[in-house]
């Protein structure tokens, strides 16, 4: 496993075969093959553009949701998970350990959008003891990248 | 009406100013400039570095300290040197915390030039070695190192520049701007010159952290070399500090208690909160280090086989973030080149010829930027040279 390659793409998705073969003292085509392979594999999912929709005109607001669930036979919390997940507004859903089970993140354009997905789709599903939802009221930093940093380069030159 | 051309000091008036900053005035009139200009990382001082700074600020710890710095700071400081370069040095005699690397330096020269003696000065180098050996009293011999050499000191040159008057080599390795770097090997040969003589050596070990094909070497660990060695340092590149002003001396004690005394009368002691992120840094920064030192690395390999393609040939750095292209090729003169890249294609690097003798027909790129920014600098670059 090429971490180091893994960890390049993290943080910068655009950099291509070429440019990652010379910054890594490798073979472009070897590093195109292994880029596949991970693609294939599951490895690598996706890229993805970061958007701070706060410099939009988009209305979007962010909750993280934390459920409780009764656990079900056989299946443990998976079914309820795909149920949850299977909403296109639903961001992530993470196995929590602790207080609560599941971790929702969901993304809508207003709080009454958000409200009515919580009361009419997730608090419904039998196996929903309870719910708590938060809204984000601004990202500071999210996936390592920070929403408000100056980019301005400050450096003195010596 | 005071008259200044009678009041000021004439050597100082006659030092001419650094040739990096004019052209960075200049860069800094024009918008829209991609510059590779710089020569400080641009990296964020790790983060619990700088906590180990404001902690000391929380706790109050806002006087003065030792002149030398912090006990602690100079065994640290002993310790890392051991541990990474195996040359010791006692933390009470033998170590000095200093304003960045930039007063080592000065303290070296001030401390043991007398008027008239001869340092010799290899270049392409760092700016401030001939100013301030001249300012000390000093005579700079200035030593011009080859791209054919890889920019190392020729030991038959070294021999020939000195005279009974040579009082020290400056030792600029890993170089800026060159990005040579000088091996055990190479040292010992230069170590043989010096042996038998009263010659120090200032080796300004600023970079010693950022090699790419083996580990730096510290000529004071070479046999002999120890007694005759100043050796100046510093956090700034390592730890991407160079903010805090923190750098060191460490010299065998009938030198260090020399220096000790200009930084006591002039200084009295380095930042005392710079002083308690430096033992954080010394104590927890390796990984840091590493993780930067990894990012210059792939940015040096881009940078150099970007150039490579465009056509612009260099000598493939060995250490610090700097790359020395020859653009002397293009009928014009490395100020021409950089001028020119700058006023019609907005990109800017910096003319050899700000680095001494030898320089003037290179350009110092530095590579601590962002892969994103370099290839953009890049491209404006392989603009302008299709034009030639
Ligand atoms: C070769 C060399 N020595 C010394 C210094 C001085 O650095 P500081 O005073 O920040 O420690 C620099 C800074 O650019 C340098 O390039």
């Amino acid at each position: 496993m090429n971490t180091e390659l893994l960890k390049l793409l993290e943080n910068d998705a655009r950099l291509t075969a070429s440019q990652l073969a010379v910054m890594l003292d490798g073979d472009a085509e070897q590093i195109a093959k292994e880029l596949e392979e991970y693609e294939k594999n599951g490895t690598i999912l996706g890229y993805k553009a970061i958007v701070d929709w706060e410099k939009t005109e988009q209305e979007s607001v962010t909750a993280m949701i934390d459920v409780k669930l009764t656990p079900q036979r056989d299946r443990g919390f998976d079914r309820v998970a795909e149920k949850i997940y299977n909403y296109p507004e639903v961001k992530s859903v993470y196995l929590m350990s602790g207080a609560y089970d599941l971790s929702v993140l969901i993304e809508g354009k207003t709080m009454k959008e958000v409200a009515f997905f919580v009361s009419q789709k997730l608090a419904p599903i039998e196996a929903v003891i309870s719910t708590a939802t938060h809204f984000v009221l601004h990202k500071y930093k999210d996936k390592g990248v920070l929403y408000d940093a100056s980019e301005i380069d400050e450096r003195g030159n010596v | 009406m005071i008259d200044y051309g009678k009041v000021l000091s004439r050597t100082v008036v006659e030092t001419p100013k650094s040739g990096i900053r004019k052209f960075f005035d200049l860069m800094s009139t024009m918008k829209d400039v991609v510059g590779l200009t710089v020569g400080e990382p641009d990296f964020q001082t790790p983060w619990h570095i700088r906590e180990a700074g404001i902690a000391s600020l929380e706790k109050g710890r806002t006087y003065y300290t030792a002149n030398a710095g912090l006990m602690e700071l100079r065994q640290e400081i002993n310790n890392y040197m051991t541990r990474r370069f195996s040359v010791s040095y006692d933390p009470a005699s033998e170590v000095i915390v200093t304003v960045g690397g930039s007063e080592a330096i000065d303290l070296a020269f001030r401390a043991v030039i007398e008027a008239g003696d001869e340092i010799i000065i290899p270049t392409p180098s760092f700016v401030c070695y001939a100013p301030l050996a001249r300012i000390a009293g000093g005579v700079p011999v200035i030593l011009e190192t080859k791209f054919e050499d890889k920019f190392k000191i020729d030991p038959e040159a070294l021999k020939a520049a000195i005279t009974p008057k040579t009082k020290m080599l400056v030792l600029p390795y890993p170089n800026n701007p060159t990005g040579a770097i000088m091996t055990r090997q190479e040292l010992s040969e230069i170590a043989e010159i010096l042996r038998d003589t009263n010659i120090l050596v200032l080796s300004d070990e600023i970079y010693a952290e950022m090699t790419y094909t083996g580990d730096h070497c510290s000529i004071a660990s070479l046999e002999g070399m120890w007694e005759r060695t100043i050796i100046a340092s510093g956090f700034s590149k390592a730890y991407a500090m160079t903010g805090w002003r923190m750098g060191y001396l460490c010299a065998p004690a009938p030198i260090a208690e020399q220096m000790l005394k200009l930084h006591q009368y002039g200084i009295m002691s380095s930042p005392t909160t710079a002083q308690f992120a430096a033992i954080e840094a010394l104590k927890n920064g390796e990984e840091d280090i590493r993780m930067m030192v990894n990012e210059y690395n792939r940015r040096r390999r881009y940078i150099y086989n970007g150039l490579k393609s465009i056509g612009i040939e260099s000598f493939e750095p060995e250490g610090a973030f700097y790359i020395f292209p020859k653009i002397g090729d293009y009928g014009l003169t490395g100020e021409e080149f950089c001028s020119k890249l700058l006023y019609d294609y907005k990109c800017a690097i910096v003319p050899g010829s700000a680095f001494g003798q030898g320089g003037e027909n290179f350009a110092r790129i530095s590579y601590a930027y962002s892969i994103q920014h370099i290839t953009q600098a890049l491209e404006r670059i392989e603009a302008f040279v299709k034009t030639l």
